[in-house]
C-alpha cells in the first residue's frame, strides 16, 4: 500500500513525459505508406506537448484498421466493437470528467455501423476528440466501398463502379444540432494535422476532426494529385483558428481566412469540390458539455443513498399503522 | 343466488329496489361476510380511471392490512377506440387475510364501466362462474340504438350464463355531482368498493388526498365527493357486504410494483449509471430510477438506440463502478454483441430484462418467460455470463443489489429477468433496511504494482482483478479480440483456450458458492414442479391446495438459472415425476405431430434435461397473462393421475 501510494505520488509529480512514453511495446502493423502511422505520431506529439498522464489518457476504438491505434499507445486503450466506440467513450466520461477521452474511428466504423452514435454524439457534445480516420475504404475487410468512397471506385462489391454519391462526414457533422468543432486535416502534412489535433483537444466539447487519409493498398492512388500540388488544398485560417508557420505558408499559397464561428461559410467550404479544405471548419465554444448538464448536484455517498432510499421508503411505506399514513394525507 | 337487477333511471334512484330497502334502515344492520379473499377487477376505457381506482383499492387495503396483489390491464395502446374489447383497461386487486404471492385464479367481483369491456375479461376467461358483476347502466339509454341494443344484449347473456349483474347508475350519480362523470366514475366506484369490502372512511379519503396531491384543492375535494357518494349509494342500494380480516402486520412493510422494486434496488446497490432506451415493459422501472437517481447524484442516460445504451454502461462500467442497463427481449437481442464484449474483455456490467411476449415486437405489454435462452445462449461464441431471476417483487429489490455484487467480484455479466407479471404487480414487503454493504467500494485509483498484468487469471477460480483508467502503471489495451494475460492481441490457439478456460472458471467458481432454496413442501413425493422467476406465489399456492388434498406434491424454484446450484438432481430423484411450470411455450404433446423425437419443451425444462438426464416433463402456457395456482393445480393433478 505504502509502496503503491509512493509510487503514485511520483506519478503525480512527474512532468517530463517523452514521445516514448506514449508508445506501446506494440510495433503498429499497418501497411507501410498507410496514414494511420502520421495520426498516431500526432496522437503521441500531442500527449508528450500537454503532458497527459498516460493512466488519464484513454483512447477509445471500434473495429477496422484505425481502430487498432490504441493499442499502439501506451495509454488506456478500448477497443471495443464495430461502430460502438462513441457510446463506449460516452460512457466512460460521463462519470470521469478527469480522463483525456480520445475516439479513433475508420469512415465504416463511423459514418456506416455507427452512424447513429455518430450523430447523437456531436448533440451530446461530451468532452472529448473524435479522430475520423476517412480513407474512403473498407481497408481491415479487403476492398469494399464505404459510404465515404467515390462514386464509381471499383471495389470487391462494387465492381463496376460504387453507385451512390459519396456522403460528406463534414456537411452531415456541420448540420447537427449542438455541434461544435468540425475540423479537416489531411495525413500528408503532418504540421497541420497536429495542430489542428491541439485545436481540437483545447476545445471545450465534442470535437470532430475528419482526417483525409491514404491507403497505399486500395486506394493507391486517389489522393496523389492533392499531395503533389500544393494549391489544390485550401487552408483555412483564423486569429481564432490555424495560424500557419511561414515555412507552411509558403508552400501551402491557397488560404482563406475563415472566421470559425461562420456556420455558412463552414457549409461552403465542406462542400468544395476540386479543393481540400484542410483547418478549423467550425467551432463554438459556448455549446454545453453533456456531462456537466447531467452531473449530480451532490457527490453519491452513502448517507445520501440512505437517505433517499428512506425518503422513498416512507413514501410507499403503509405500516406501523393507518394513523400514520392518514398524517402523510393530512 | 339470484341474479339482480338495480336498474335505475336518475330519478329511480332515489326510490332503491325494496330488496334492499330492509338493509337501509339503522347503520350496520346487516352484518357483512367475512371473507379470506376475494379477486376484484375494475375494468373502463383507456383514460377513464379504472387503473387508478384500482391502485386506491389496493392502497387502502394494503394500509388496513390486508395482503393484496395487484394486476395492470393495459391495452397495448395509448388510446384504444372507446367501447372496444382490445381497449380494456384497468387493474385486478387481490385481497386477502393472508400474504398474497400471486394474481390468484378467476375474479370474484368486476366492476365494469361498459358492456365492452366486461366482455373482453369474459372471452379472456378471467371472471369466475357465477362472479359479481357491477355495470354502468347509462348505456342503456344511450340515443345510439346501436349501443343501447349491444348493452341489452350483453346484459342479458351475462344474466342468463349465471351472473350475478348489478346495473349501477354511475353516470347518472356522478352528473349529479361533476359536469363530466367519465372523469369522476372511477372515484365514485371507489366508494362503492370501501362500502363493499367495509374499508375504513377516514382512510380512503386519505388515499384520495395522496391520489390527486398534486392536484388542485377543488379536485380533491370534488373527488372526495364522488368517494362519499359512491360509499352512500352503495350502502343504500347494494345487498353487497363483505369483511377480508386483516392479519396482525409487525414490521414495517413497503409496496411497490416490481419496476420500482428494481430501481430501488439499482439505488441501493450503489450503481451510478443506469443507461436505458425506452421499451415496454421495462421503461417504467428507468422512469421511476430517473426521478431518484439524480437525488443520489447519479445518472439515467436515455440512450440513442439500445446498444448504444449498453455499450455507454459498459463504458461507465470500465471508468467506474458497474453499471447496469434496463431493457426488455427485442432489446435485449440488440444488445447481444454489446454483451458478448463485456463477457471477452471482463467488464461488470448489470443487464436487466423485464420479459414481455415474443418473438419479435410479439405481445409488448404481457407476461411470458420467453427469454431465459437468449439470456444464457444469446450471443455469438461462448459467453459465460451469470442469469438470475426475480421470483416476487421484494425480490426485485434484493435481486439487483446480488448482482451488482457478482458482477464486480467476477468481472462478470449479470442479467437479470423480471417479467410483465411482477413489473407492474403491486404487493406489500417488508420494508428493506439500509445496509451500506449493499453499496460498491469506492472506484480503485491507487498504483497498479509493477509487473502485474490486466488478466492474470487467478488459476483456482479465473477471477482477475481488473485496471480502471486513472490507476498509475495499469496502461494496457482492453479488447474484444482474443488476448492474452497482457491483453494483447493473441490468435495462439493455447491463449485462446486459456482465455476460454477462466472466464468459464469464473461461472464454476461462482456455481460453488450458491445454495438451493429449500424444497417447498416434502423433500420426496410423486410430483416435483420446478418452477422460477415470476411464478413462484402462484406455484407454491398450488402446491399447497394439492397437498390440502392429500397430494405428495412439492415444488422448487430456482433463482440462478445459469448457473445452477448443486443439488438439484438429488431432489428431482427423490420423487416419481418432475415437470417445470413456465410461463413459456413448450409443444404440446398429445398434437399428432410431435412426437418424443420433436417436443421442444419449456426453457429450464430442457437445460434440467440435458445437464442431468432425468425425465422432466413440462407445463406452461404462453397466452400473455400470469399462471394462475388453479391452472397449475389441474395440470398437476393431469400429471399425477396420468400413467
Amino acid at each position: 500500500m505504502t509502496a503503491s501510494m509512493s509510487q503514485c505520488l511520483m506519478q503525480m509529480v512527474r512532468t517530463d513525459y517523452t514521445m516514448a512514453d506514449y508508445q506501446s511495446e506494440i510495433v503498429p502493423r499497418w501497411c507501410t505508406g498507410c496514414g494511420d502511422n502520421a495520426i498516431l505520431a500526432a496522437m503521441q506529439r500531442l500527449c508528450r506537448d500537454e503532458q497527459l498522464p498516460p493512466e488519464k489518457t484513454v483512447c477509445v476504438s471500434g473495429i477496422g484498421c484505425a481502430s487498432r491505434l490504441p493499442h499502439y499507445m501506451n495509454a488506456y486503450g478500448f477497443h471495443g466493437i464495430h461502430g460502438r466506440a462513441l457510446p463506449v467513450a460516452e460512457g466512460i466520461k460521463i462519470r470521469r470528467p478527469d480522463l483525456h477521452v480520445f475516439v479513433t474511428t475508420g469512415d465504416g466504423d463511423c459514418c456506416s455501423i455507427g452512424a447513429a452514435h455518430w450523430l447523437h454524439a456531436v448533440r451530446y457534445n461530451m468532452n472529448m476528440t473524435l479522430l475520423l480516420h476517412d480513407n474512403e475504404v473498407y481497408g481491415l475487410t479487403k476492398k469494399q466501398a464505404s459510404p465515404t468512397s467515390p462514386k464509381g471506385l471499383k471495389s470487391n462489391t462494387t465492381p463496376s463502379g460504387a453507385t451512390l454519391n459519396a456522403l460528406n462526414p463534414l456537411t452531415v457533422t456541420l448540420g447537427i444540432t449542438n455541434v461544435s468543432f468540425v475540423a479537416q486535416a489531411v495525413d500528408w502534412i503532418p504540421d497541420l494535422l497536429y495542430e489542428i489535433l491541439s485545436k481540437a483537444y483545447h476545445h471545450k466539447g465534442f470535437s470532430f476532426i475528419r482526417i483525409l487519409q491514404r491507403c497505399p493498398n486500395f486506394m493507391e492512388h486517389r489522393f496523389d494529385d492533392f499531395v503533389r500540388d500544393p494549391s489544390s488544398t485550401r487552408i483555412l485560417t483564423h486569429g481564432n483558428g490555424l495560424r500557419l508557420k511561414p515555412e507552411l505558408s509558403r508552400v501551402y499559397k491557397n488560404q482563406q481566412t475563415h472566421d470559425p464561428l461562420d456556420l455558412a461559410e463552414a457549409f461552403t467550404l465542406a462542400r468544395l469540390e476540386h479543393e481540400i479544405p484542410v483547418g478549423i471548419l467550425y467551432n463554438d465554444p459556448s455549446v454545453p458539455c453533456y456531462e456537466e448538464l447531467r452531473a449530480g448536484e451532490r457527490p453519491s455517498t452513502p448517507a445520501l443513498v440512505e437517505t433517499v432510499l428512506n425518503e422513498e421508503f416512507d413514501k410507499v411505506g403503509i405500516w406501523p399503522d393507518a394513523a400514520a399514513a392518514a398524517q402523510i394525507g393530512e | 343466488m339470484t341474479s339482480q337487477s338495480a336498474h335505475h333511471t336518475a330519478e329511480a334512484a332515489e326510490l332503491p329496489p325494496t330488496t334492499v330497502q330492509d338493509r337501509k334502515s339503522g347503520t350496520g344492520a346487516r352484518p357483512a361476510e367475512v371473507l379470506q379473499e376475494h379477486i376484484v377487477e375494475i375494468v373502463s376505457d383507456s383514460g377513464e380511471g379504472a387503473q387508478r381506482c384500482g391502485q386506491s383499492l389496493a392502497a387502502i387495503a394494503a394500509r388496513s392490512g390486508n395482503g393484496i396483489w395487484t394486476v395492470e390491464i393495459i391495452p397495448a395502446e395509448i388510446q384504444p377506440p372507446p367501447r372496444s374489447i382490445a381497449g380494456a383497461s384497468g387493474n385486478r386487486v387481490r385481497m386477502a387475510s393472508h400474504r398474497v404471492t400471486n394474481v390468484g385464479d378467476e375474479a370474484d367481483l368486476v366492476v365494469a364501466f361498459n358492456e365492452q369491456v366486461l366482455l373482453s375479461r369474459l372471452r379472456a376467461g378471467e371472471v369466475k362462474p357465477g362472479a359479481i358483476i357491477l355495470i354502468d347502466d347509462c348505456w342503456a339509454n344511450d340515443p345510439d340504438r346501436e349501443i343501447a341494443k349491444n348493452y341489452e344484449k350483453v346484459s342479458a347473456e351475462v344474466r342468463a350464463a349465471g351472473y350475478r349483474l348489478y346495473e349501477v347508475p354511475m353516470e347518472a350519480e356522478c352528473q349529479k355531482l361533476v359536469p363530466d362523470p367519465r372523469r369522476g366514475k372511477n372515484m365514485f366506484v371507489l366508494g362503492m368498493l370501501c362500502a363493499i369490502y367495509s374499508l375504513d372512511e377516514a382512510l380512503a379519503r386519505t388515499q384520495v388526498r395522496l391520489t390527486f396531491a398534486k392536484k388542485d384543492q377543488k379536485i380533491v375535494d370534488a373527488n372526495i365527493e364522488l368517494l362519499d357518494a359512491g360509499r352512500a349509494w352503495a350502502t343504500a342500494n347494494l345487498d353487497l357486504r363483505y369483511e377480508i380480516p386483516t392479519p396482525p402486520v409487525t414490521e414495517p412493510q413497503v409496496v411497490t410494483n416490481g419496476n420500482a422494486a428494481l430501481a430501488l434496488g439499482v439505488v441501493a446497490s450503489g450503481m451510478e449509471v443506469c443507461a436505458m432506451y425506452p421499451i415496454t415493459p421495462a421503461t417504467s422501472a428507468s422512469h421511476y430510477l430517473s426521478a431518484v437517481f439524480e437525488k443520489v447524484g447519479c445518472v439515467v442516460h436515455q440512450a440513442e438506440d439500445e446498444i448504444a445504451a449498453c455499450t455507454f454502461a459498459i463504458g461507465a462500467s470500465y471508468a467506474g463502478k458497474c453499471a447496469v442497463t434496463i431493457t426488455s427481449g427485442p432489446g435485449l437481442s440488440l444488445k447481444q454483441e454489446a454483451i458478448g464484449l463485456a463477457v471477452m474483455a471482463e467488464i461488470p456490467l448489470v443487464v436487466i430484462d423485464v420479459q414481455r411476449g415474443g418473438p419479435s415486437t410479439g405481445l409488448p405489454t404481457k407476461v411470458e418467460q420467453g427469454d431465459l435462452m437468449s439470456a444464457i445462449f444469446g450471443g455469438h461464441g461462448d459467453a459465460p455470463k451469470v442469469v438470475m431471476a426475480a421470483s416476487t417483487i421484494e425480490d426485485c429489490f434484493y435481486s439487483v443489489i446480488t448482482a451488482r455484487k457478482i458482477a464486480e467480484t467476477f468481472n462478470m455479466v449479470v442479467v437479470i429477468l423480471s417479467d410483465a407479471a411482477l413489473s407492474t404487480a403491486q404487493q406489500p414487503f417488508p420494508r428493506p433496511k439500509f445496509n451500506a454493504d449493499w453499496l460498491a467500494p469506492p472506484v480503485d485509483q491507487s498504483a497498479v504494482p509493477l509487473e502485474s498484468r490486466p488478466y492474470d487469471w487467478d488459476e483456482r477460480t479465473g477471477i482477475m482483478t481488473r485496471f480502471i483508467p486513472g490507476q498509475p502503471n495499469g496502461m494496457h489495451c482492453l479488447t474484444g479480440l482474443a488476448h492474452d494475460r497482457g491483453s494483447h492481441v493473441a490468435y495462439d490457439p493455447e491463449i485462446n483456450e486459456e482465455g476460454l478456460l477462466n472466464r468459464s472458471r469464473k461461472l464454476a467458481a461462482l456455481q460453488t458458492t450458491l445454495r438451493l432454496a429449500p424444497v417447498f413442501g416434502d423433500d420426496e413425493g410423486d410430483l416435483l414442479l420446478i418452477g422460477w422467476g415470476s411464478t413462484k406465489g402462484a406455484i407454491e399456492e398450488a402446491v399447497t391446495r394439492l397437498r390440502a388434498r392429500g397430494r405428495r406434491v412439492s415444488s422448487l424454484h430456482l433463482k440462478f438459472l445459469q448457473p445452477m446450484a448443486s443439488g438439484i438432481d438429488t431432489v428431482m430423484r427423490r420423487f416419481a415425476k418432475v415437470m417445470t411450470i413456465e410461463n413459456n411455450w413448450n409443444d404440446p404433446p398429445d398434437d399428432p405431430l410431435i412426437t418424443p423425437d420433436n417436443r421442444r419443451y419449456s426453457s429450464v425444462a430442457m437445460l434440467l434435461r440435458a445437464r442431468w438426464l432425468v425425465d422432466v416433463d413440462c407445463w406452461g402456457k404462453a397466452r400473455g397473462q400470469p399462471l394462475k395456482p388453479g391452472a397449475i393445480e389441474q395440470a398437476a393433478l393431469a400429471k399425477l393421475d396420468k400413467a
